[in-house]
């Protein structure tokens, strides 16, 4: 059980985070950030889409994050709008970050990380394929379900097709 | 005069079921080398992130098995793991002693699969046999564990489901050292065999930035001179109180990914050993309700698997069904790296660079 006051043991080094991001990139870059205590006190960030691509950048790159894995892409639907969620692994540091980015449910779009991490490019086809949602910079097709396939099933108003006798 | 060549398109696959499951490559062919390679995948989709978020936590479970069907148990445990990281659950020692238990069986069960059929596409016969023979006592095993051979549905939040029957663990102790001299003649009939040495030289070769920057885990990661194993480095369950090393390559060839493997399944025996000697008396399962509501909330946990990192994106909305369910899937960010490693090599080096890649298909296409 976590004291609610208490401050996580991450959260000097979120700060650090947030500090450099606004230093390097700019002050709008971050939405919000928080730790994640049920999830091993996982540093969380809420990133500008806008700005995505440079911070991940960034975060591969400058030698303070050194974030060099990306373990996991994946895709949610909360209905009012669509959000990635990039977890991010430094082998250097041992250290891990969420960062979650938002989009338009209808017609949005984020930019592709595949530059950034390779890991990226089947992940991002998964999240286009089941979710719909759309990654600009690249050539984006479906992967686990068939080329002619209507509709993404894992979006919450996905109609199930009427199956033929 | 130069002859004249010109480019064609061929299809390897999709093959049936039995094999390494329904998978595809369109590769573009000048001659024998391979100019260009696409995979194309989904054949065996089942749509298991959809099912789930209309089922609650236990019910799950069995369907984690049919992932990698290969190691079920590592399946069933990274459904429990990230439910019991979002609730907060101690799990008893006992369960989490049962649980390594028949995780390291089925990790041994997924390496020697694929040990005996990866050398079966190089055209050996007998050591495929030898090795679902041995798999075949390992199955019988869980068999008796949990009821079934592979799909064992053997785990539940907060513990296990049965205790070990009468006399298990006397049979697994007798068990691990015949499995240590049968693994002496696995080596003795290919290890060092030249043909086979000769034939995986020079092809699949990447290193470790790449394997990184791929999102590569697991021994094909290991096989490249990264000391990277998740038991020790994000350490879960009750790993922590065992002492085992870290198989590691060097160049990340696939004769190194072949020695990790085989080096794991000795580790795997050790670390089996351990755990029948030190497994304590007393409960398998805690207090959980019946029916499993977690907190509004979102995880993201790992495991080794047998492949390599596999992991669950859990967001509850507490409720009893997991509003989003998403397994990073080790076999499917393994395999991208293919359609590159293939490029420059010819039709015949197929078989063995896409086998030493190590996928199940079910878990490949989810």
């Amino acid at each position: 059980m976590t004291d609610e006051n208490v401050p996580s043991y991450n959260q000097p080094l979120l700060d650090s985070y947030v500090e450099l991001i606004n230093t390097k990139i700019s002050e709008k870059t971050i939405v919000e950030s928080y730790i994640n205590e049920d999830n091993f006190h996982l540093p969380t960030l809420i990133v500008d889409p806008k700005e995505w691509l440079a911070l991940a950048n960034l975060l591969r790159d400058d030698e303070e994050f050194a974030f060099n894995y990306l373990m996991n892409l994946s895709g949610v639907d909360y209905i009012e709008y669509m959000e990635v969620i990039y977890h991010l692994y430094s082998y250097k540091r041992n250290q891990y970050l969420a960062v979650k980015v938002k989009t338009e449910r209808d017609g949005g779009s984020l930019p592709s990380v595949i530059d950034v991490w390779r890991a990226a490019d089947w992940q991002e086809r998964e999240a286009y394929d089941l979710l719909g949602i759309n990654f600009t910079g690249r050539e984006i097709t479906r992967i686990l379900m068939p080329d002619d396939w209507v509709g993404h099933p894992l979006r919450k108003d996905y109609v199930f097709p009427e199956e033929e006798v | 005069m130069p002859l004249r060549t010109e480019e064609m398109l061929l299809n390897i696959g999709p093959h049936h079921p039995s094999t390494h499951g329904v998978f595809r490559v369109v590769v573009k062919v000048d001659g024998e080398r391979i100019t260009g390679a696409k995979s194309v995948l989904g054949y065996l989709h089942r749509g298991t992130e959809k099912i789930c978020e209309d089922l609650n936590y236990t019910q799950i479970i069995p369907y984690s098995d049919r992932l990698d069907y290969l190691a079920g148990m590592l399946n069933n445990y990274a459904v429990v793991h990230s439910v019991e990281t979002l609730m907060g659950i101690e799990v008893p020692e006992r369960a989490e002693y049962l649980r390594i238990i028949s995780m390291e069986f089925s990790r041994i069960c997924s390496h020697l699969v694929w040990w005996g059929t990866f050398v079966l596409d190089l055209g050996a016969t007998t050591p495929f046999v030898w090795a679902f023979r041995d798999r075949e006592i390992i199955m019988q095993l869980l068999n008796e564990l949990s009821g079934a051979r592979m799909t064992f549905n053997y785990m539940r939040v907060g513990g296990v489901k049965w205790d070990a029957p009468e006399g298990w663990l006397a049979k697994i102790a007798e068990f691990i050292p015949e499995m240590r001299k049968k693994l002496k003649d696995y080596h003795t009939l290919v290890t060092n065999n030249e043909i086979f040495v000769k034939r995986i030289e020079g092809i699949g070769v990447y290193d470790a930035e790449k394997a990184i920057d791929y999102g590569i885990t697991g021994p094909n990661l290991r096989g490249c001179g990264m000391d990277a194993d998740l038991r020790k480095l994000q350490s879960y369950s009750a790993y922590d109180r065992f002492d085992f090393e870290v198989a590691v390559g060097k160049d990340g060839t696939i004769k190194d990914r072949y020695n990790v493997r085989m080096k794991e399944i000795e580790t795997s025996l050790n670390i089996i050993e351990q755990a029948v000697k030190n497994i304590p008396e007393g409960e398998i399962m805690c207090n959980v309700p019946k029916l499993i509501r977690p907190k509004e909330g979102e995880v993201y946990t790992r495991l080794e698997s047998s492949k390599g990192e596999l992991g669950v994106h859990l967001v509850s909305k507490g409720k009893d069904k997991p509003y989003r369910i998403h397994f990073r899937r080790p076999s499917f960010i393994n395999l991208q790296i293919l359609e590159e490693l293939l490029i420059g090599k010819t039709v015949a080096d197929i078989p063995p660079i896409l086998g030493a890649i190590d996928i199940v298909v079910g878990e490949v296409d989810g």
